[in-house]
């Protein structure tokens, strides 16, 4: 195996669909460029009412979340032990790195002076959350590159590729510690905006929220990623794998339910679901859609059949996007007293990192042994 | 000792000398995009303080009422806690101060910040975030703010944040026109910046629903737990990870002695 693959030539095959995602792309890279001299004005609708917009809330926030899925598998396979899941390692944890990246570039890109990224290193803020986000996403992905450096080094380099075997255990189990650490925080830097953000999203224990569901939203996404890959690569993985994966996200995801509406009667703030305003129909629309539906599928003898499985993954997906936008944008209108719709460039550039990561998730597949194999052989 | 001062409302005839000593003393320009006086005034990335006029009606007949508008410079101050470099910081004096060469433009204190006061250069390519600073060298050199000096009614008075407390609360003690409300004592926690009136706050664009608890103080309890809670939460990963991997090579193990005394018997 390991022969074969260093043998095989560097390949891309260009396919139609290939082909719209760097037409997106290249379209993204125009947008970045006018957006990098001219400023944010221009090119995105934020303004002083609005200071985070569809960026924050999308390809950091949404980002983050569904790139969780490579701590979530990571955890189960490597800790818990559940080795039947082992077959979507690799791919989660591969979507996972290329999500962090993609998420370290909307980030630069939504800074305003984004060549001082570097000062939080050296002038720390650390009574701020977001210190801790972003010292815990920037070690993060530098872990995820070294775990990727296992797979890399059966191709090229592979004099290094004893060295990765050894560190990996370590690196797994850091690589699970931190993003449990940032996928909650994310949710803390949300604890300050008591009052601003609207008493549905609003918690003390938002926080809470935001882990759980990046947890949960794990194996949603292994389970997109491998009916898509089934496709692309004729890699398929079988049902009950999955719907062992989907079972365990499905508890977690009750246990989310469950706490979110205990939450909201502890606080007072259940009667608010009942307002008949815009905030309690999407508050609504966000749980039914992403929590209750997948829970039923989850639990139900629905969960036997493939396509239903994929409609779980794509529904959990959606309802956690939908939070994350709720929670960034539609909570905070009310206060903000006016409205945000994202700019179309705005919503293009953040397209276009997508298309971008599914290209480079497309091209390493393609070139390494990530689906075929069963799993970071060393780690176990 | 914070530094503060005291803004009676009841005294100002919206003459405009404070921004207009604002913008000379940090060198800020005039915009037409945003309005420093009027009914549409605004607080911009230019416009450090602006006066805002509203019309009240009271006890039957329509008032005027002005309203200058400037950072609060909190006790407990959300942005500071907020920014991840310190760019923001509370100074020994409770001048909340920023520097612009720290600053990577997050914005997170401008969503922190719960009376919107800090603003950004949207139209830069380069953009960083402003906001009043109390004229922080004049501060330091023991003058008052450059809008305090300036204003001919003396509406504001300069000093310690406690004696101001005092004189404020002797003010609307012995005159029934105040209304009995000091804003600025406990809001977020309070402020150094505190405002008297003679008409309810709300009517002039006080946002009146701001919690006494400082929203830095959930964020501060948050950060002092989590690395300790990060650091056990990695032990019993450790822990659980190298449990599981021996009882597995226990378990193969069992399984291959099985293996082999089956292999035994059957020869
Ligand atoms: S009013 Fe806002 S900007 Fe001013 S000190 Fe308080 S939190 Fe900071
Ligand atoms: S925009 Fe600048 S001042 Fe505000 S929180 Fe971010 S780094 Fe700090």
């Amino acid at each position: 195996m390991l022969n074969d693959i260093s043998k095989q030539k560097w390949s891309f095959t260009i396919t139609p669909v290939r082909l719209i995602l760097i037409a997106i792309s290249l379209a993204g890279f125009a947008l970045i460029a006018y957006r990098l001299i001219t400023g944010l004005g221009i090119v995105t609708n934020m303004n002083d009412e609005w200071p985070w917009g569809f960026w924050i809330a999308f390809d950091v926030m949404c980002g983050v979340a569904l790139a969780g899925g490579g701590y979530a598998t990571a955890f189960l396979i490597y800790v818990l032990r559940i080795d039947c899941l082992k077959p979507v390692a690799r791919g989660a944890m591969l979507t996972s790195l290329i999500g962090y990246l993609l998420v370290a570039v909307g980030l630069l890109l939504d800074v305003g002076q984004w060549f001082n990224f570097w000062r939080p290193f050296v002038s720390w803020g650390h009574s701020s959350v977001l210190f801790e986000v972003f010292l815990c996403i920037t070690a993060y992905t530098v872990v995820q590159i070294l775990e990727f450096g296992e797979i890399f080094t059966e191709r090229v380099g592979k004099k290094y590729h004893n060295f990765f075997k050894k560190i990996m255990p370590a690196l797994i189990i850091i690589g699970i510690m931190i993003p449990t650490m940032h996928q909650a925080s994310l949710g803390a830097l949300y604890l300050m905006m008591d009052g601003k953000l609207y008493p549905l999203w609003w918690s003390p224990i938002i926080f809470l929220f935001f882990l759980m569901s990046s947890f949960f939203v794990g194996p949603a996404m292994v389970v997109v990623e491998s009916s898509l890959a089934s496709k692309a690569f004729g890699h398929k993985i079988e049902t009950g794998v999955l719907k062992k994966l989907v079972r365990i996200g499905g508890w977690v995801m009750l246990a989310y339910l469950v706490i979110k509406v205990c939450d909201l009667i502890a606080r007072g703030k259940i009667g608010y679901l009942t307002d008949g305003n815009i905030e309690s129909y999407l508050f609504i629309a966000e749980i039914v859609i992403g929590i209750i539906i997948p829970l039923i599928i989850c639990f139900s003898r629905l969960a036997n059949n493939r396509a239903w499985l994929a409609v779980f993954g794509v529904l959990t997906n959606l309802g956690l996007i939908f939070n994350r936008l709720n929670v960034v944008v539609t909570g905070m209108a009310r206060n903000a007293g006016s409205l945000y719709l994202p700019a179309i460039s705005e919503v293009i550039i953040s397209l276009s990192l997508v298309a971008i990561g599914a290209l480079v998730y497309l091209f390493v597949c393609e070139n390494f042994p990530v689906l075929g194999k069963e799993t970071h052989k060393y780690a176990n | 000792m914070s530094k503060g001062v005291l803004v009676d409302l009841t005294k100002c005839i919206g003459c405009g000398s404070c921004y207009v000593a604002c913008k000379l003393y940090n060198e800020n320009k005039w915009s037409d995009k945003a309005p420093v006086n009027g009914k549409a005034a605004k607080l911009a990335d230019e416009n450090w303080t602006v006066v805002k006029e509203y019309n009240i009606s009271r006890d039957n007949c329509n008032a005027l009422r002005f309203v200058k508008k400037q950072c609060f410079h909190c006790e407990h101050p959300s942005c500071a806690s907020a920014c991840f470099t310190s760019a923001l910081r509370k100074t020994e004096e409770g001048v909340i101060v920023y520097r612009s060469n720290l600053c990577v433009g997050c914005r997170y204190c401008m969503v922190a910040c719960p009376f919107e006061i800090p603003k950004f250069e949207w139209g830069k390519a380069f953009p960083v975030v402003t906001k009043c600073m109390m004229c922080y060298f004049r501060v330091i050199n023991n003058e008052k703010p450059s809008c305090v000096s300036v204003c001919p009614t003396q509406v504001m008075q300069y000093g310690d944040r406690d004696e101001l407390l005092v004189e404020a609360k002797l003010r609307i003690d012995s005159n029934s026109a105040y209304i009995k409300h000091i804003y600025g004592e406990n809001e977020a926690g309070g402020t150094n910046w505190l405002y008297l009136s003679d008409v309810p706050f709300a009517q002039l664009g006080f946002k009146t629903d701001i919690s006494d608890k400082p929203a830095a103080a959930y964020t501060s309890r948050y950060m002092s737990l989590t690395p300790i809670l990060g650091a056990a939460w990695g032990l019993v990963l450790t822990g659980i990870y190298f449990i599981n991997k021996y009882r597995k090579k226990n378990a193969a193990e069992k399984q291959m002695k099985a293996n082999d005394s089956e292999g035994g018997n059957n020869a």
